[in-house]
């Protein structure tokens, strides 16, 4: 096991340890939280001092305090929306690659259309239409990334069902649900793991453009797209309050990005070593 | 003369520190030919790229001399290295598809390094082009050079990769397995063209080979190779007929035996396969002409042919993986339909696959154990217990121990592979074994291994084989009757004995001929023979 912990590089671990405290954030943020999110406790962008440690936002709170419980709505969104989106994708694109014929003219023709209207576009109609709740928002965002999951999965499946265990299976007579979990998804999964990093981050980053157009999450509730947005003026006299959510935001995304690398790393020594 | 290649105490290591060259010294005169002979895994291509300096995939020459007309590889740097590649030392490798460059003309590809290396001007290495072209006798030298490589034959483009590699006028020419990929019937043209090649231009080579009777039609000396260590090293003549060591003779003993034994086999029943009148089509292409054939219990057929004659697409038929266009596959005296996914499972039981690659035929995330199992649960209901038991059996059957039932395919060599994936069909309890090409990736030892084991197996269990195969010798041994196919027709059938007999067919003859003997005056023969023949 410390052999095996040793082959991590440090970058990695640099990576884990970004990943394990945003999660941390995540779970114990709002209790952690020295001040109340809503809570006023000063002057409009007072700057950092000891009782606050990142300053205070345009209405007076608390930025430290609301980072930390904004974690919540921001990582849980993404999250949320990443795996919905997986659940939708991999099921429909392994199915696409093994019935092949019209199944999959029928799927990749409807992904194809999805995808040519950009991701930003759709998901402003959407939202207008429905109006943003946390719900919507995220069912939102779970569709639309679930095409490009449905593609990787579609061509990762393809690879693997010309293989000959997987011929081997078919010509046993198996049915399609032994094929999806036994042959198709265990191989599968290097590629669609590291791909499950890089959604997220870029769920992430959509949430916080969202916020920032006013469509994501909406007040009072804290998150970190928000917090940008609604201290975007704080610039303009040279202040860095929305510094900080910007920065949280550009952590995370670096920290799961080193993560997925060494994921994807591993995963094809793996791949590797058994070929 | 001195030497053109002296290589002292080479040592040669993988990433993770493991000698793959432990040690071996080797020394090349001018117009010597040195064939370097050993299974997969024993260093021969890992010396070949080390002559250059070269190390592939992050392994790294860790020790050891290695000096070329006076000039030292290791002592110098980069550029001196650099500098020799492909003007004092080249390479051919053993796919040509995979050296050229699919998007630029063969001609260009082929003075590039004359250029590269300024060695030549674009006259003087055009000329040379044409000339090494003509010796190569490829067809139309002249704007031979204008194709792309996807233009020309593998054979044609094999001996492309030559020209290229003789570009410089280079000393040596290290050959890594040149004729491998090529059908026989190609690679006695591509032999016979090498060795003249060699001869007249007195350039040295390394010839690197799994094949013994090859590296006897062109070696001066040859070097036995075994996990990284030299195992013997002696004349042709002195290793072929007089070997020294007990690995060198079970090798040269395996080689022999290709040339013997008839098969007797005399529990042979009523008729299990009948395939009438079948035709099959890629696209528009016909690639099963009237295939007719009939295999009775307890038998084995063979179907030889080139790459490309259509057996292995036959073996795909009769599985259903491929539809018929017309014709008839019946089994046990009932029709089967043309695609497995309508067949019954009771249908699909009784034949069983076994493919050339054990790598990709075994999931990689399923055990043994599991991968060995699945049938028995999945046909017969077994469970726990009594499918471990079987597991257990089988494992004996092909001779494995039993502690690699928790095995991952990962953690097993590829003849050990190749067992699990003998046992995966074996515990279906099927009639047929269709075996496609189930020795051609294996080295010849694991090879001969896996035969035994299919043969006795036979006896055992009554099974029969359709045996689908390029390899000559593995049909004479293994065979009760034989089919020769080419271009998607059968040329001939009968029983093996008749069929390598004369009067020969006389495709049948030009294949049987092809197969290189360990004779050292076999390619000479051959050639005169067929000289004759045209003439």
């Amino acid at each position: 096991m410390t052999g095996k912990l040793k082959a991590i590089p440090i970058s990695a671990w640099l990576g884990l340890t970004i990943v394990a405290l945003n999660l941390l954030v995540f779970v114990f943020g709002p209790m952690l939280a020295p001040y109340g999110m809503n809570e006023i406790v000063g002057a409009p962008f007072d700057p950092p001092s000891a009782n606050f440690w990142f300053g205070l936002d345009q209405n007076g709170r608390d930025m430290f305090s609301r980072l930390l419980a904004g974690a919540q709505m921001s990582i849980g969104v993404s999250l949320a929306a990443s795996l919905i989106s997986f659940s939708i994708g991999i099921p429909l694109g392994f199915v696409a690659a093994l019935f092949g014929g019209w199944v999959d003219t029928v799927l990749s023709r409807v992904v194809d259309t999805v995808m040519c209207i950009p991701v930003l576009i759709s998901a402003l109609v959407v939202l207008q239409a429905l109006g943003s709740s946390v719900p919507v928002l995220i069912f939102t965002i779970a569709l639309l990334d679930s095409t490009r999951v449905f593609r990787l999965a579609r061509v990762v499946a393809q690879g693997i069902s010309v293989l000959e265990y997987a011929e081997t299976a078919r010509l046993r007579g198996e049915s399609m649900g032994w094929l999806i979990t036994r042959e198709i998804l265990p191989n599968a999964l290097p590629p669609l793991i590291a791909e499950f990093g890089m959604r997220f981050c870029f769920t992430f980053l959509f949430v916080a453009g969202l916020s920032f157009l006013g469509l994501g999450i909406q007040p009072p509730f804290a998150d970190w797209g928000g917090m940008v947005k609604d201290n975007q003026q704080a610039i303009l006299y040279g202040l860095y309050a929305p510094l900080f959510p910007a920065a949280a935001i550009a952590l995370l995304t670096i920290g799961v990005n080193l993560v997925v690398d060494w994921l994807l790393n591993s995963g094809n020594a793996v791949q590797g070593a058994d070929r | 003369m001195s030497n053109v290649l002296t290589i002292r105490g080479l040592k040669v290591a993988a990433p993770n520190g493991n000698l793959l060259v432990d040690g071996i010294d080797l020394d090349l005169a001018p117009g010597e030919v040195l064939g370097l002979i050993g299974e997969s895994g024993a260093g021969k291509s890992t010396i070949g790229l080390a002559a250059m300096g070269y190390g592939r995939g992050g392994c790294r020459i860790v020790g050891g001399t290695i000096d070329i007309g006076g000039t030292s590889l290791m002592e110098g740097n980069r550029a001196t290295r650099e500098k020799m590649r492909g003007a004092r030392i080249a390479y051919v490798a053993q796919s040509a598809a995979a050296a050229f460059n699919p998007a630029i003309r063969i001609g260009e590809q082929i003075v590039e390094g004359a250029l590269y290396h300024g060695k030549m001007n674009r006259q003087e290495a055009e000329a040379w082009k044409l000339e090494l072209l003509k010796t190569l006798q490829l067809p139309n030298p002249e704007t031979f050079g204008e194709r792309y490589p996807h233009q020309v034959s593998g054979g044609q483009l094999q001996r492309a990769m030559v020209a290229m590699a003789m570009s410089c006028r280079p000393d040596i020419i290290v050959l890594d397995e040149p004729t491998t990929a090529l059908d026989v019937t190609t690679q006695i043209e591509v032999l016979a063209l090498l060795r003249s090649l060699i001869q007249r231009y007195n350039t040295s080579a390394l010839y690197i080979t799994h094949d013994l009777a090859v590296v006897a039609q062109i070696a001066n000396r040859i070097m036995v190779m075994r996990h990284g260590k030299m195992v013997e090293e002696g004349t042709a003549e002195q290793v072929l007929e007089a070997p020294r060591e007990d690995y060198t003779r079970m090798l040269v003993a395996e080689r022999q035996g290709n040339l013997s034994g008839a098969v007797e086999n005399p529990e042979i029943g009523d008729v299990l396969l009948e395939v009438s009148g079948v035709h099959a089509y890629y696209g528009k292409t016909p690639v099963l002409d009237d295939i007719s054939c009939n295999l009775r219990r307890g038998e084995t057929l063979a179907v030889v042919g080139e790459s490309g004659s259509g057996k292995s697409t036959l073996a795909r038929a009769i599985a259903g993986l491929l539809p018929t266009s017309a014709g008839m596959v019946s089994f046990d005296g009932r029709r089967l339909e043309r695609s497995y996914k309508r067949r019954a499972k009771e249908e699909l039981r009784r034949i069983q696959l076994v493919y050339q690659l054990p790598d990709v035929a075994l999931n990689p995330r399923q055990t043994v154990g599991e991968i060995i199992g699945r049938p028995m649960k999945f046909y017969f209901g077994m469970h726990d217990v009594p499918k471990e038991k079987e597991v257990a059996r089988l494992l004996d059957l092909i001779g494995l121990p039993q502690d690699f039932a928790s095995r991952l395919p990962g953690a097993l060599s590829g003849g050990q592979k190749q067992r699990v994936c003998i046992a995966r069909a074996l515990a279906a309890k099927p009639d047929l074994i269709i075996c496609d090409e189930v020795t051609s990736a294996l080295d010849p030892l694991v090879a001969e291994d896996i035969l035994k084991l299919l043969k006795s197996l036979q006896q055992e269990l009554g099974l029969s084989y359709l045996f689908i195969t390029h390899d000559l010798g593995v049909v004479r041994r293994l065979a009760d009757r034989t089919l020769v196919m080419q271009r998607g027709k059968i040329v001939e059938q009968g029983a093996t004995a008749d069929i390598f007999q004369p009067p020969f067919h006389p495709y049948t003859e030009e294949l049987v001929t092809s197969v290189p003997e360990l004779r050292r005056d076999w390619l000479d023969t051959v050639l005169a023979k067929r000289q004759q023949a045209t003439a």
